[in-house]
């Protein structure tokens, strides 16, 4: 057992830490936030040009090959910076799932344009029902000779206003029920017969609602198997459940240390309030989930890296880091006091993210069932 | 990063998986909440010492093995999975052996260390005293020079395993002039002394673990004084970064736990098993995904502690997270017991082996037992957060 990085690693951490201070100070993300396209068309570049958007890509589609574990430690950084924008729309939700399920020709037509930050993507998989299970896909989609035609409307796509293409799930055997019979397809963004709206939500993170009224795809873009697409999508769901918890640490990890920065500093009775004993149970007891939250992260990650089964990980991993979140960002606020609860304060992004990463691929009750059934009961 | 374990770790919990298998196949001793402290079963201790498990950690050259704390952690864990009685060794296999061999002469080591391996010290804990708990460096026992040796006088009180023990390790005051933390003094001997009384105190459980032990005149020879004179309080800190860092932190009850989800199967309610409502069925995976967030904070302080570094705020963070957690399977195995949950053990209608009560009674003590909750957060806000101190 070895819970050190690898010197490389702590490169990659310091270097991601400097370049997202650097470039995204609040002010930056709340600009962003505000805008149309909820990301900063240059920076992205940038981060291409880091090698950050192709970073677990292999280097035959352009990528830097590091593994999924080096890619937990980057979304960390993403965390603590609340970086606004599609990244781990584009990586996580797009070109792993190609990168594992696709085939040869999909992966030289797609992970290239993604590693080269040249393309947008994302998963558009919930629907009204908003939960992650086969019988929430009711999205329909006929076969017409060398194409499907799509039909539906899917909910909570991340990023939709901004791609380029969509992992979209839905039901391609009409008599199906379940997880049966459900195929995933990438499509063009831009087909005929896509609309999408943005929905205000409390990451003002462009979460959209994609209507698909009659969308044309080609046969060809079948993401895996026909009809059984439901294990590449639990797949999916449990990698960006593992990369919501990197996120996660790092909001967290955040938030506390500015907690813990502000304690000392601010004085009331004429002393530092972080001199009353109160007050450091609440950081004490803060610091104990964040270490919690990061501990089970990085061992789904570490499992997911190397391949391992972690089914009961993850769901642990998931289950834990949603409700240590919310303890966390409300001992924050508590220690803050008044002037924590300001639109002008940094604390009120972390608290309107982990809320948001709380929700997303699945909450603490999601996962208690996986673990309840993993336990046997 | 690697969060497996390597093969020869797999293979040691295999070995002490089956051992205890094979124990409990014989029906040697069934197994029990709380028993690494309350169960005291000396051919069980000696048969673990024979097969090498105590001073795993130890050098080769003080008849240890050299295996790192994983090692041991895996080895404990196993213990307490079982819920084995390995009381007699516990302490002394756990902190008082690595202080020897840290802290004492080699002419301690050779004449202590062997008795330890052999496990044939049952040691009890004389630290707290009336007026000394959280603050223990305003102990008052006094131990005074005389000739070859120190006279001791005093009282401690909660003495864990004072009532089995014939070894006790005790902190003393061996100068009273110096600033509290810079008087004292670490002594191990044996109890069979003229003077020693022991007195057991009946815990709420019904159960006698801790006592109030008198010294009266006690004579100790000098060559019992353990590391340096009058830097007692600064070895006791490191040693209590060891006491706080195990296993039994997090599963002292943990046979309760499988008992829980055993009762959970096999009880119906409106003809359904409980296991298969969905609260009871969220209760149950929250105390899964508890215990397995509780067993990365322990697993954690072992590395930190194979590292060759003292696990100092690790081990405040992963006891005070371990007892809260171990306290909430028992209230939640209670609640779940609902009216059964209140009959005594001896009742033939007690569920869960009775565990359940005596669990929810006995897990009030974990978070007061080697540091309360509250001053091992202080440590992390003070150490691990530097927060000023008031």
């Amino acid at each position: 057992m070895d819970l050190a990085f690898s010197e490389e690693q702590e490169m990659l951490k310091t270097m991601s830490r400097d370049f997202l201070t650097d470039k995204f100070p609040k002010t930056a993300v709340k600009e962003i936030e505000e805008s149309d396209s909820g990301y900063s068309p240059e920076i992205w570049k940038e981060m291409a040009g880091l090698g950050w958007v192709g970073l677990v890509f292999p280097e035959k589609y352009g990528g830097a090959e590091m593994t999924f574990l080096d890619l937990a430690i980057l979304l960390e950084e993403m965390g603590r910076a609340c970086l606004p924008g599609p990244y781990f729309s584009t990586v996580v939700l797009g070109g792993l799932p190609i990168l594992d399920a696709g085939s040869d020709e999909q992966k030289q037509e797609y992970l290239p344009k993604i590693a080269g930050g040249e393309a947008i993507f994302t998963l558009a998989l919930t629907e009204s029902s908003a939960w992650y299970d086969g019988n929430a896909i009711e999205m329909k989609a006929a076969a017409d000779n060398d194409a499907y035609i799509l039909n539906g409307t899917k909910l909570f796509v991340p990023d939709a206003n901004v791609a380029d293409y969509m992992l979209v799930v839905a039901r391609t055997d009409e008599k199906s029920s379940g997880e049966g019979g459900i195929t995933i397809f990438v499509v063009d963004a831009k087909s005929p017969g896509i609309s999408y709206t943005v929905l205000k939500t409390i990451a003002s993170d462009k979460l959209c609602e994609v209507v698909f009224d009659q969308v044309r795809v080609p046969k060809e873009n079948i993401l895996g198997e026909l009809d059984k697409g439901w294990d590449e999508v639990r797949k999916i769901v449990q990698r960006a459940a593992v990369g919501k918890c990197c996120e996660m640490v790092g909001c967290i990890q955040q938030a506390l240390d500015i907690t813990v920065d502000y304690a000392k500093e601010r004085k009331q009775f004429d002393r530092p309030i972080g001199s009353f004993q109160v007050i450091q149970h609440y950081c004490a007891d803060m610091i104990t989930d964040v270490e919690g939250v990061r501990l089970s992260a990085y061992q789904a990650a570490w499992l997911m890296s190397e391949s391992l089964p972690c089914t009961q990980e993850v769901a642990i991993a998931k289950a834990w880091a949603g409700q240590a979140c919310q303890r966390v960002m409300a001992l924050a606020h508590q220690i803050h006091g008044a002037i924590g609860v300001t639109i002008d304060h940094d604390l009120q992004y972390y608290t309107r993210r982990a809320k948001a990463a709380e929700v997303t691929f699945g909450d603490a009750s999601f996962y208690q069932e996986v673990v309840a059934r993993e336990m046997g009961l | 990063m690697d969060f497996g374990l390597s093969e020869e770790q797999r293979k040691l919990r295999q070995e002490v998986s089956d051992f205890l298998e094979e124990e409990l196949r014989q029906g040697l001793w069934q197994p029990s909440c709380d028993a690494w402290i309350m169960a005291y079963d000396p051919e069980f201790t000696k048969r673990v010492a024979q097969t090498g498990w105590i001073g795993l950690t130890w050098p080769k050259e003080y008849g240890g093995q050299g295996r790192s704390f994983i090692d041991r952690l895996i080895l404990t864990e196993e213990m307490l999975r079982y819920g084995a009685p390995a009381a007699c060794h516990w302490f002394a296999d756990r902190q008082i052996g690595g202080a020897i061999v840290r802290y004492g002469t080699e002419e301690q080591r050779g004449e202590l260390l062997p008795i330890i391996l052999k496990g044939e010290a049952y040691v009890g804990l004389g630290m707290s005293e009336p007026e000394a708990g959280s603050d223990l460096a305003s102990l008052k026992t006094r131990a005074i020079e005389d000739g070859d040796d120190y006279i001791i006088d005093g009282q401690k009180v909660w003495t864990s395993g004072g009532s089995r023990m014939n070894w006790i390790y005790l902190v003393a005051r061996t100068d009273p002039d110096a600033p509290k933390h810079r008087g004292i003094s670490e002594f191990f001997f044996q109890t069979g002394l003229p003077g020693v009384d022991v007195r057991p105190i009946v815990d709420i459980t019904g159960g006698v673990h801790f006592n109030e032990v008198f010294f009266d005149s006690v004579r100790v020879p000098k060559k019992y004084l353990i590391g340096e004179k009058n830097r007692g309080f600064y070895q006791i800190l490191h040693q209590l970064d060891y006491e706080r860092s195990g296993m039994e932190r997090l599963m002292a009850n943990y046979p309760l736990f499988e008992a829980l989800i055993q009762y959970a199967k096999e009880t119906k309610r409106n003809g359904k098993p409980l296991a298969e409502e969905p609260v009871i069925r969220s209760k149950l995976a929250q105390l899964k995904i508890e215990l397995e967030i509780g067993r990365l904070h322990m697993y954690r302080v072992a590395v930190v502690m194979d590292e060759g570094r003292a696990p100092n705020w690790e081990s405040s963070m992963s006891k005070v997270y371990g007892t809260a957690f171990e306290q909430r399977l028992a209230s939640m195995a209670m609640e779940i017991a609902g009216l059964h949950g209140q009959l005594s053990p001896e009742s033939k209608w007690a569920p869960m082996s009775g565990m359940a009560y005596h669990s929810y009674l006995s897990s009030k003590g974990y978070s007061l037992q080697a540091g309360t909750s509250e001053v091992l957060k202080n440590i992390l806000a003070l150490r691990k957060l530097g927060l000023p101190t008031g």
